[in-house]
């Protein structure tokens, strides 16, 4: 009977040290700092309604607007799986508006102007709006007008994908990509010049539709080659070399120095320009090469929307061609103007255009921000934090995790190790990603 | 993984299997241990019969669970690529097999009744 005994005050102990926690969780949230502040967000996607639901339960009384025209809040990270024929296209697609709290306003139209001297954002409906502090995280454009002799009503068809362009497009790439992988032939995978979303989706593509291909009807007839315009396949020097081994051992072909500039769909013809240095002269020289393809994956170049780069918010001096928000890259805040703080894709940092990314970086802006309405100056510091489940199969991935200074920073050091193909990396995209990616949508991680 | 504070995990499962199924699955699992442990208490000794048939449970409730993991993440034994691959596939197949024992001999005690002789 004593046993029992201790048992049963084990489970107490145990259901107190859970209700402490749980405490302990919401405890750290009961303050909350009365203002009168009016906060606005351009945009409410993975950042902008994550901050919204965490300054809701930090503040009393703010006024908080969202401002993003769009209807449905797409969970990006996913849409890599759908291109491969693992999700249905419905898997990332939600509404924006099932994830915002109570208590602040959306408004369903685009931001037209931003006037940072006067603290006043416009919308294309007409409406203006001061604010106290604005936070701009209205994500990013795909520049698919380009690619000449691409448009986004050809994916799908004449073996052409496009998965960044949204769930139908994905599923529409599957399409094409499945042919690929049951007949066979020249599958080429590219990756745009400028900063982009998730730079591991470009990769990861190419290893699914190839271990799919080496699966399928393709098997022994299908031969991939991968075409970037940078010098490595990944930011990160010791990622990249694993990659090219990867690619090795897979017999994937690497072109570097191609910049994917036009396509001929008919032909089935893709364009690249390489910039190379005339050993001779110095000077530089634009050569063109054209490669036949069966399969054809298109990332388009990326950009700040126009609203940003009107506003004036943007680099003088750098990304010049694409945008991005001028910001410290370890408090996010503008360079000239402190009460504007720049989240997620449109930020001008040099890492982490990625959920992963978001998800470190929402509450550093938090920090900032709270502290701001105190007159106090915050502490929180973003250090490049992203991560990328880098699938290298169906069954198999690579939990990567960096920061700005390319330096690996494994969440899990000693038990899953970073670049090793494991089943349990796959299993935590496969299962805890989008669990995660929801509770940090309601600021609960 | 930035704070992995027992909220973030309580979110995280929340979001896997939706609120409802989540709460109701842990409402299940407590109830199956509460009964394990009250026929355990009122019969005041283990009916080694009854953990005999447990027992012949285990290896099914390993494998189910070993195969229910598998076809819900669309993988295989072919993917298991290094020792924590392992260890997770073993203690996915520990924990089906324990639940399975678990949950055989609680069934048992509650439909027969009384502890049978040890």
């Amino acid at each position: 009977m004593t046993g029992f005994h201790s048992t049963r005050r084990g489970l107490l102990g145990l259901g107190a040290l859970g209700a402490l926690a749980l405490s302990l969780g919401d405890g750290a949230r009961a303050a909350k700092l009365a203002t009168r502040a009016r906060i606005v967000i351009i945009g409410a996607g993975a950042a902008g309604t994550a901050l919204a639901n965490r300054l809701v339960a930090r503040l009393e009384g703010a006024s908080i607007t969202l401002i993003d025209p769009r209807r449905e809040h797409l969970y990006q990270p996913g849409l890599s799986l759908v291109a491969a024929g693992l999700k249905p296209a419905d898997y990332v697609v939600s509404g924006t508006g099932d994830w915002l709290p109570k208590g602040v306003t959306l408004i369903a139209e685009r931001a037209a102007a931003i006037d940072p001297l006067a603290k006043t954002v416009a919308t294309e409906g007409g409406q203006r709006l001061d604010y106290d502090f604005l936070v701009v995280a209205p994500g990013l454009v795909l520049d698919h007008d380009a690619i000449e002799g691409f448009s986004l009503d050809l994916v799908g068809q004449n073996g052409i994908g496009a998965l960044y362009a949204g769930p139908d497009h994905a599923a529409k790439t599957w399409t094409a990509a499945r042919r690929f992988t049951e007949e066979g032939g020249v599958g080429i995978f590219t990756r745009p010049a400028t900063e982009m979303k998730c730079a591991g989706a470009p990769l990861k593509h190419t290893f699914l539709i190839d271990d799919i291909a080496s699966r399928g009807g393709a098997r022994g007839k299908y031969e991939i080659r991968y075409a970037c315009p940078q010098q490595a396949l990944f930011s990160v020097p010791i990622v990249s070399e694993k990659v090219r081994m990867l690619f090795g051992a897979r017999q994937i072909a690497t072109h570097h120095g191609q910049t994917l500039t036009a396509i001929d769909p008919g032909a089935k013809r893709a364009t690249f320009s390489s910039a190379t240095t005339d050993p001779v002269t110095g000077a530089a020289v634009t050569s063109t090469t054209d490669m036949d393809y069966d399969y054809l994956h298109v990332i388009p170049p990326q950009r700040a929307p126009e609203v940003i780069r009107q506003s004036g918010l943007s680099w003088a001096d750098r990304w010049t061609d694409q945008g991005w928000v001028e910001c410290d890259m370890k408090t996010l805040r503008h360079l000239r103007h402190p009460e504007i703080f720049a989240l997620g894709d449109v930020a001008g940092v040099p890492k982490g255009k990625t959920a992963a990314s978001v998800k470190w970086q929402v509450p550093v802006v938090e920090d900032h921000l709270v502290a701001a309405i105190q007159g106090k100056e915050g502490t929180a510091i973003y250090d490049g934090y992203t991560s990328c489940p880098m699938i290298t199969r169906v069954g198999r991935a690579m939990l990567v995790e960096f920061d700005y200074h390319n330096n690996l920073v494994p969440s899990f050091p000693g038990l899953i190790a970073p670049l090793e193909e494991l089943w349990v990396s796959w299993l935590m995209k496969e299962i805890a990603l989008k669990a995660t990616y929801n509770a940090m949508l309601r600021g609960r991680a | 993984m930035q704070d992995l504070t027992f909220t973030t995990l309580i979110a995280v499962f929340e979001e896997i299997f939706g609120r409802g199924l989540f709460w109701i699955m842990v409402a299940a699992a407590v109830l199956v241990t509460v009964a394990y442990l009250h026929v355990l208490i009122r019969d005041r000794a283990v009916s080694w019969r009854k953990f005999l048939w447990a027992q012949v449970a285990m290896p099914f409730g390993a494998i189910a669970a070993v195969l229910f993991v598998q076809v819900m993440t669309s993988s295989g034994f072919r993917d298991i690529g290094g020792p924590i691959d392992v260890i997770v596939l073993l203690a996915v197949a520990a924990i089906g097999a324990v639940g399975a024992a678990i949950l055989v001999y609680t069934v048992q005690s509650l439909l027969r009744g009384g502890a049978a002789k040890p």
